[in-house]
């Protein structure tokens, strides 16, 4: 039997509605050969971990543009662990500043794109360092 | 899409045939662009500046007559920061305030709001109640300034407190200038920050609209918005489409609520972005004025020739500059500002290098201020009007991109009218794919972007920029929890009443919101009013 693909969240943390970099990303997985499902906007972190655990996925993106990076992945990570998903892959992307990256990548966050990542870096990303969850 | 082919009848390159049949020479926007142009290729109306259609102008002057306004976009942290930072620009010779508020004043949430959590600040100034508005202004005599105001869902709360500060000052609403965003189409277009479903959300634009054609008629109701549907991924062409179908709908919306077309429409204003594309851009300017002049001719029946003359601001194109080598994004921003000042733009404002990183620093905004005033004082393309009037090449493009739009908004028109067709998600579906296109061309080093995927440097030292105070969040909220406490409860809660009424029985909700104001009732608890009377949209999450 062939090894089921691979799921991914890609999720829209917080107030802002800046969703190209999101849909993007979500076209450019879904292109190469993953099962994306995509939250919209304005979702919150509970939204997002509970979205999680219903569709069963093996990792999550966050795209956060807003500045609010260091509040949102902590919080949505917290929720995963509530409901048992600690270990989903989290990656995300947005303005995110160096030392920032070196915090959340502290914390636990696996990947981190900024502007300028092309959608074959993230697309390759993925497919090395995410396999499907138990 | 329907694209013109022109035979090339000129001799063979020089060159080996790779260098130039292997490229596909086109914009930005993916429209292919010919060889050459010539006198034939010359068709629609040109005109003289500051006469129908206004192709080269909406005013026969133009910057001989009146320089742009210089209108830099300011707010970060509290009200008390981004006051400070309005001083400093007017001391630079600034011409006007652009006020950018934070996520939760733009959704309509107070600073203690949950949903605040994290966003208080941040990409804006944060204003939940009066208070924060009169410290905001402090200092600023509102008639000797115009002022911009970018904000949207909660935009009616906004302009409410802005009068009453006025007021305060002991000014009448009649002496007030200036422009607020207040364009929800295009939220749900392209920037996507809503409270409640388009038609309601249309609804009080037009008690807006109304409200300032009698109360306040120097000020701009609303700023119909290219600029976020081109950040969002569009292209010229759509650009100019789906913000002139969203202006359409505001006159079809206030004309059905019986306002003269001719008592209005001359305060409607617009606002486009400025692109790296430097001749699509003039084109795409000239290209909204003249479809513009005629739709409002020939579908509204507009007399006064200022109904007709499409009067706009700018802003050079954030999603155009780099988190790399950001330097070079003083070079982008000069391209795109001269591309708006050669399409005639009335006000302008040019991004700071550092804004993929972070909010501009102080040095930041003074560099791309002083990029404006090198062009207006040291290039001379001020001089004459119009200098690129009558180029092949430009009037060319002009009469392109207008065709092209003209044939969007026959689309549009088809599926009812642009609410209908933001219903079923047509214009966000048509950006999402161009958007999604570009970045193709990207990655496949067809479209280039210097230091991003071509020329890239290592190494870079890190840019000083800006951070938000960490401390600015919980000051804010106790800020605002100690200002509930101290108004006059029952009289705050009466108004608010009023605004539920007003929502209910359609009564103009401008006078009811001030009264609200003026009673301390805040932004998020007249939005919360809001979301129970005209309900929440949700975001219907198109791929």
């Amino acid at each position: 039997m062939a090894e089921r693909k691979i799921r991914i969240l890609v999720a829209k943390p917080g107030l802002d509605g800046h969703d190209r970099g999101a849909k993007i990303i979500a076209r450019a997985l879904r292109d190469g050969g993953f099962e994306v499902i995509y939250t919209g906007l304005h979702q919150t972190p509970e939204m997002i971990a509970e979205a999680a655990i219903q569709e069963d996925v093996d990792a999550i993106g966050l795209s956060i543009l807003s500045g609010a990076h260091n509040t949102l992945f902590p919080a949505v990570m917290k929720e995963l662990k509530a409901r048992g998903g600690g270990d989903i892959v989290m990656f995300g992307g947005g303005i995110i500043p160096e030392e920032d990256i070196a915090e959340l990548q502290g914390q636990g966050v696996r990947g981190l794109f900024t502007p300028g990542a092309s959608t074959d870096e993230i697309v390759a990303w993925v497919r090395a360092n995410v396999t499907p969850r138990d | 899409m329907s694209r013109r082919v022109k035979a090339r009848d000129e001799a063979p390159p020089a060159t080996p045939a790779s260098s130039e049949s292997a490229r596909r020479f086109s914009t930005i926007s993916d429209m292919e662009i010919e060889p050459r142009y010539d006198a034939e290729d010359v068709r629609g109306e040109i005109g003289n500046p500051g006469e129908f259609p206004y192709t080269r102008g909406p005013y026969s002057t133009m910057y001989r007559g009146r320089p742009w306004t210089m209108r830099q976009f300011a707010g970060f942290g509290t009200v008390h920061d981004t006051n400070e930072r309005f001083k400093f620009l007017l001391s630079q010779g600034q011409m006007g305030l652009s006020t950018a508020f934070d996520m939760p004043t733009l959704m309509g949430y107070d600073a203690d709001h949950p949903r605040a959590l994290g966003e208080v600040g941040r990409e804006g100034t944060a204003v939940s109640t009066l208070d924060d508005m009169v410290e905001l202004f402090d200092g600023i005599e509102l008639d000797q300034v115009t002022t911009s105001m970018t904000v949207n869902c909660s935009a009616s709360v906004i302009l409410a407190m802005y009068f009453v500060v006025a007021e305060r000052q002991g000014l009448p609403m009649t002496v007030l200038g200036g422009t607020i965003q207040n364009d929800m189409l295009k939220e749900f277009i392209a920037q996507k920050e809503w409270i409640s479903p388009p038609e309601p959300s249309v609804r009080v634009i037009v008690d807006m609209i109304e409200f300032c054609t009698k109360e306040a008629p120097r000020f701009h109701p609303v700023s119909i918005s290219g600029y976020h549907i081109r950040e969002a991924g569009s292209t010229a062409v759509q650009e100019v489409a789906f913000t002139l179908a969203d202006g359409l709908g505001y006159v079809e919306a206030a004309v059905a609520r019986g306002l003269n077309v001719d008592d209005f429409a001359p305060r409607l204003s617009f606002f486009f972005n400025l692109h790296n594309d430097f001749l699509e851009e003039i084109a795409k300017l000239r290209a909204a004025r003249r479809l513009w002049a005629r739709l409002m001719r020939d579908r509204f029946g507009a007399k006064d020739p200022r109904s007709m003359r499409l009067r706009t601001h700018a802003q050079t194109a954030g999603c155009s500059l780099t988190a790399q080598q950001p330097m070079n994004n003083v070079a982008r921003v000069t391209i795109q500002a001269l591309a708006g000042v050669l399409g005639g733009v009335q006000s302008l404002h040019t991004n700071s290098m550092d804004e993929t990183l972070a909010l501009p620093s102080e040095q930041a905004v003074m560099v791309a201020l002083r990029t404006q005033q090198i062009i207006a004082e040291e290039s001379g393309v001020i001089n004459t009007v119009d200098p690129l009037g009558g180029s092949y090449a430009i009037e060319a493009l002009t009469t392109r991109i207008e065709e092209e739009a003209e044939d969007y908004i026959r689309r549009i028109d088809e599926m009812g009218g642009i609410v209908r067709a933001i219903e079923v998600g047509f214009p966000q579906k048509e950006i999402a794919e161009a958007a999604y296109r570009f970045q193709r061309q990207l990655d496949g080093g067809e479209k280039v972007m210097v230091g991003v995927n071509a020329y890239k440097a290592e190494g870079e030292s890190p840019m000083e920029i800006l951070r938000i105070d960490p401390t600015v969040e919980e000051r804010q909220a106790a800020r605002v929890r100690a200002f509930k406490e101290a108004r006059d409860q029952a009289a705050a809660k009466a108004r608010l009443e009023d605004v539920r009424t007003a929502c209910k029985n359609g009564g103009n909700l401008m006078p009811v919101l001030m009264d609200a104001v003026r009673a301390g009732v805040t932004l998020g608890e007249v939005c919360d009013v809001y979301r129970e009377e005209f309900g929440v949209y949700h975001d219907p999450a198109w791929l």
